[in-house]
């Protein structure tokens, strides 16, 4: 155990954390030049093109220090952004130190703070390292500075680094093993291990990441999980290295897997503490929560014949993601389906592409909603995430919905401009804080239900890019809500249903039924959408149908290539979901929040 | 108009197109293929000669037979006597059978017409395409007005009582008066057949560039819908049948009998260079370049480019979106008996709905496209 080290890479986004993973397992010889690619832990298609972090990973680098030892170094690599803090702070639980990466051009930015304190409430030994170095631009002194005031660090405990050329590796390795404490734990105590992430292998089952604290595990025990009490006999245990790598067990300290055929997703919760069944730890380890979502769609197949795909496509994802919760649902106008929750924007964005992309579904989301509370004349409270079950007005004694306190940092000259986007969301309470020469901190209490969509883009285009965002959930607090329904030709479509305050809910019917205009295509009839609060139109469009669209020649060479395009017409209209006789794209549900650009 | 096509059209005789690749000018809007050497003239008799050859195992009997391109007016009226005895040597011709040759008016005289009519051509189709001076420069037309209407009235006095015009609109520079000017001195000659095409930008054409760079404005679909119903309106009220979205005939009899194959499926064999032809569930089609046509021929291998076989799916798709062109329309019964698909069972709300919107009729199981159907006949085919 003496020889362990576990830590973690924690940074603001593209501050280059999964450049700086590439280069420690380079230089530990993990991988050899000709089989290495960017971004190696970052191995799916949608991480890659993203340039994100989706999924924990973790790794275990063999490293001789210079004191001549050998040593185990398990990096385990978290998600960097802000729907996914809970899977980071089940992965930072696993580690006795991080490396708090910041880029020396662009400084301390708001997910440095927030990750530094999630660091700071596992206990863990904070290095914090300056990377990007090269840049022209790179102010080391200045974010020294920051370093000193924003995050009370010693400034001189730093390293430099460039992780794209290769400088300062080794410093950070030597770091790690002086610097980062030792793990912990007893191997003779009843068995303790922490699941952080856990993926689906086609051919093993659920693959579960874990960290043991006290005890050891071998194949051949019984396990057991402390959340659902559920047992399972262990078939093999592991480390990580590029691939798995079989061991004999994993004992106290270490960071491995585990396969013992566990086949629902339902049994592996991140952050749920496994066991021995014969010989159960006291209590479980600290920290568990059930992932708490905060944004919800409905996901229907586009065609009704593929649910059964869905149901068992969203099964498997969900073994992948432990934080994407979903039950069954059915719409009036889109059938049976699931209503799911969802970290965050991102995460539902995720979600959506890679249930295409990985299981082949073509899918429909409802507009997103937040989850609000009412309460009824007879003191009932109802909590509703799901617009087409508005309880409608006369019942309901005290409409609430839930805020958020968000963080922004930027520099001075963009205040004005991202105020005005605060208020215009209904914030309030605004703070401000001085955190250095021209960098502000602003605070704003906004309902949460103002920023799910396009907030972060609207902020980040406001700020060119300069101003870094992060929130944390609050509470509830009354406000005056109304349902806003949407009609396609008369027909009200629950899915484009939306919960608004109410004096917002001219302004957003209208937006909803113009982005609607722009997303649906024109048809052979005309469209008319309207925007609805009960039974009184508040705005309506109409996209006029098509006219004239016949080709004038069609004889002997003109008929296969008129075929083919009309095939090519057919797949597309395949792709969106008929409401009467009108065809939806999928873009359309998503698009009705999309506020204008100005 | 709703006439169903005459038993001569469905009793599925196949007919034969010959492409005659030579034009002695190229026109900017014009996408068929053809050469404006004329020297390769005898070349290409050969090998066309030799393809008939090598085709008459493969389609014994014809009772249609159209000449088209290019501009066949180019060949002397030898060279086409030569062709259609050709024809009449590899292949039977049922009696009457419709052989229609295509001509620009600056081309013919009447001796040309006369030995034409010996020939056996008993219906002729004129490339007039306007009879506004602007809008035939546009078109890069080599006839005058003058020209056409000396045309029309020779070819009558040669003996033709089938007589077609060709007409476009939608031309830049053309509104709408000048083009039903063109329309009703088209009318006044009282052809037995009008075909009205609205101007279609097609790919590489020398007209896409100018359109591509912003030099020519695009015809507001308004407008184009426009055009579209007036000129129907107005051939309707000189007794012309509309009877495909571009085509009008003095009563159905003389709607094209060789045109109304392709919209209907009935199997037909093309020769020359880019001609296609069609059996069953294959269609195939020549190599689009004189060149390797004449070499291919001359090593006596097809001159085929590619073919394809239609699963029944697309032969379904085809066989909609054809009928949904012509005033033939779709008989329900045969179609869903074809094609084991239902059309009312499977999509009768939104034919219901088309009802209602006047874009179709159904009347004695037949769903015909309405006027405003036709002008949207390729959308209705993906309903």
């Amino acid at each position: 155990m003496e020889r362990i080290r576990n830590f973690s890479i924690i940074a603001h986004i593209d501050h280059g954390k999964s450049t700086l993973a590439d280069r420690l397992i380079q230089y530990t010889g993990m991988v050899e030049e000709r089989n290495f690619q960017d971004q190696i832990l970052d191995n799916m298609d949608i991480e890659r093109e993203r340039g994100i972090t989706i999924k924990s990973q973790a790794i275990t680098l063999p490293y001789r220090a210079q004191d001549g030892k050998d040593y185990i170094l398990n990096l385990i690599d978290t998600p960097g952004h802000v729907d996914f803090s809970y899977e980071v702070s089940r992965a930072l639980a696993s580690c006795e130190g991080v490396l708090l990466l910041i880029d020396a051009a662009q400084g301390v930015q708001a997910q440095t703070i927030a990750n530094l304190y999630l660091a700071m409430e596992n206990n863990l030994e904070i290095i914090p390292v300056i990377n990007k170095i090269d840049l022209p631009t790179a102010d080391i002194d200045r974010v020294m500075e920051q370093i000193d005031a924003e995050l009370g660090l010693d400034p001189y405990a730093h390293i430099k680094c460039s992780a794209k050329e290769g400088i300062g590796i080794e410093d950070i390795l030597e770091a790690i093993v002086q610097r980062i404490p030792p793990p912990q734990g007893n191997p003779e105590a009843p068995l303790a291990g922490l699941i952080f992430d856990a993926h689906y292998d086609s051919y093993r089952g659920t693959v579960i990441h874990c960290r043991q604290f006290d005890g050891m595990v071998q194949p051949g025990d019984i396990i057991r999980f402390f959340f659902n009490k559920a047992a399972y006999k262990v078939e093999e245990v592991g480390h990580f290295s590029l691939k798995r790598e079989k061991s004999d067990r994993l004992a106290a300290g270490e960071v491995g897997y585990i396969i013992a055929g566990v086949k629902t997703v339902s049994d592996v919760r991140i952050g749920d503490t496994i066991t021995l069944d014969h010989r159960p730890c006291a209590k479980p380890l600290p920290g568990f929560k059930e992932a708490k979502p905060v944004v919800f769609s409905s996901i229907y197949p586009i065609s009704s014949e593929d649910y059964e795909d869905l149901t068992v496509g969203l099964e498997k994802y969900k073994l992948n993601d432990a934080a994407l919760i979903y039950q069954k649902d059915s719409s009036v106008a889109l059938g049976q389906g699931f209503r799911c929750g969802f970290l965050g924007l991102l995460h539902l964005e995720i979600v959506q592409e890679r249930l295409e992309r990985e299981y082949d579904l073509s899918i429909i989301l409802s507009v997103p909603s937040v989850r609000y509370r009412f309460t009824f004349k007879d003191e009932q409270i109802l909590y509703i995430d799901n617009p087409a079950h508005y309880p409608g007005p006369v019942s309901i004694a005290r409409s609430e919905e839930p805020y958020i306190k968000a963080k922004m940092i930027m520099p001075e000259k963009y205040l004005g401009a991202v105020m005005k986007l605060c208020k215009d969301r209904r914030g309030l309470d605004s703070k401000i804080n001085y955190l250095g020469p021209g960098r502000i901190e602003l605070i704003f209490e906004m309902p949460l239900a103002e920023v799910i969509y396009d907030f972060y883009d609207r902020f980040k285009s406001l700020t060119q890019g300069y101003g870094s965002f992060d929130y944390e959930l609050g509470d509830y607090r009354e406000s005056n809500l109304v349902l806003i329904d949407i009609l396609v030709n008369g027909e009200k479509v629950d899915a484009l249903s939306q919960i608004v305050h109410r004096d917002h809910a001219r302004a957003r019917a209208l937006q909803a039924c113009e982005r609607l205009k722009e997303e649906i295509p024109r048809q052979v009839f005309k469209v008319a959408i309207q925007g609805a609060i009960g039974g009184e139109i508040i705005s309506r469009t109409t996209i006029s149908p098509f006219r004239k669209d016949v080709t004038a020649k069609c004889y002997g060479g003109d008929i296969t290539r008129k075929r083919k395009l009309l095939e090519k017409q057919k797949k597309g209209k395949k792709r969106m979901k008929m409401i009467g006789s009108v065809s939806i794209p999928q873009s359309a549900f998503l698009a009705v929040l999309k506020t204008d650009a100005d | 108009m709703n006439l169903r096509t005459p038993d001569s059209c469905s009793g599925k005789v196949p007919g034969l197109y010959i492409h005659i690749p030579f034009c002695r000018t190229k026109c900017p809007y014009c996408a068929f293929y053809s050469e404006t050497d004329l020297s390769f003239i005898p070349d290409f008799l050969r090998a066309l000669f030799k393809e008939m050859d090598m085709a008459r195992n493969q389609f014994d009997r014809f009772d249609t037979v159209y000449i088209g391109g290019g501009t066949p007016s180019v060949f002397t009226s030898y060279q086409i006597e030569e062709i259609v005895k050709r024809i009449r040597h590899n292949f039977a011709l049922a009696s009457p059978a419709e052989i229609t040759l295509e001509a620009n008016p600056a081309d013919i005289n009447i001796s040309f017409l006369e030995r034409l009519r010996d020939t056996g051509v008993n219906r002729l189709n004129l490339g007039i395409q306007s009879f506004d001076r602007k809008t035939l420069i546009f078109l890069g037309r080599r006839h005058s007005s003058a020209q056409a209407v000396s045309a029309i009235e020779i070819s009558r006095k040669a003996g033709f009582t089938n007589l077609g015009f060709d007409l476009i609109y939608g031309v830049p520079g053309q509104d709408m008066k000048a083009w039903l000017d063109t329309l009703s001195r088209g009318v006044a000659f009282a052809p037995e057949h009008l075909s009205c095409y609205q101007l279609t930008v097609e790919a590489n054409t020398p007209l896409i560039t100018r359109y591509q760079k912003g030099e020519l404005p695009f015809l507001p679909e308004g407008l184009q819908y426009d055009f579209f119903i007036k000129t129907s309106e107005q051939l309707e009220d000189a007794r012309y049948t509309h009877y495909e979205v571009s085509n009008f005939s003095r009563g159905i009899k003389y709607a094209s009998r060789h045109n109304q194959k392709y919209w209907n499926h009935t199997p037909y064999l093309g020769l020359g260079p880019s001609a296609h032809s069609f059996s069953g569930n294959r269609r195939w089609w020549n190599h689009r370049n004189l060149e390797d046509y004449i070499n291919e021929l001359s090593l006596k291998n097809a001159p085929i480019q590619a073919a394809e076989t239609l699963s029944p799916k697309q032969l379904r798709l085809e066989a909609l979106f054809l009928a949904l062109r012509t005033s033939a329309g779709v008989h329900l019964k045969d179609f869903s008996e074809k094609f084991q698909y239902d059309l009312l069972l499977e999509k009768g709300e939104t034919l219901a709905r088309l009802q209602e919107e006047g874009h179709i009729t159904i009347r004695d199981g037949i769903l015909y496209p309405t006027r405003s159907g036709l002008a949207i006949a390729d959308s209705l085919a993906l309903i």
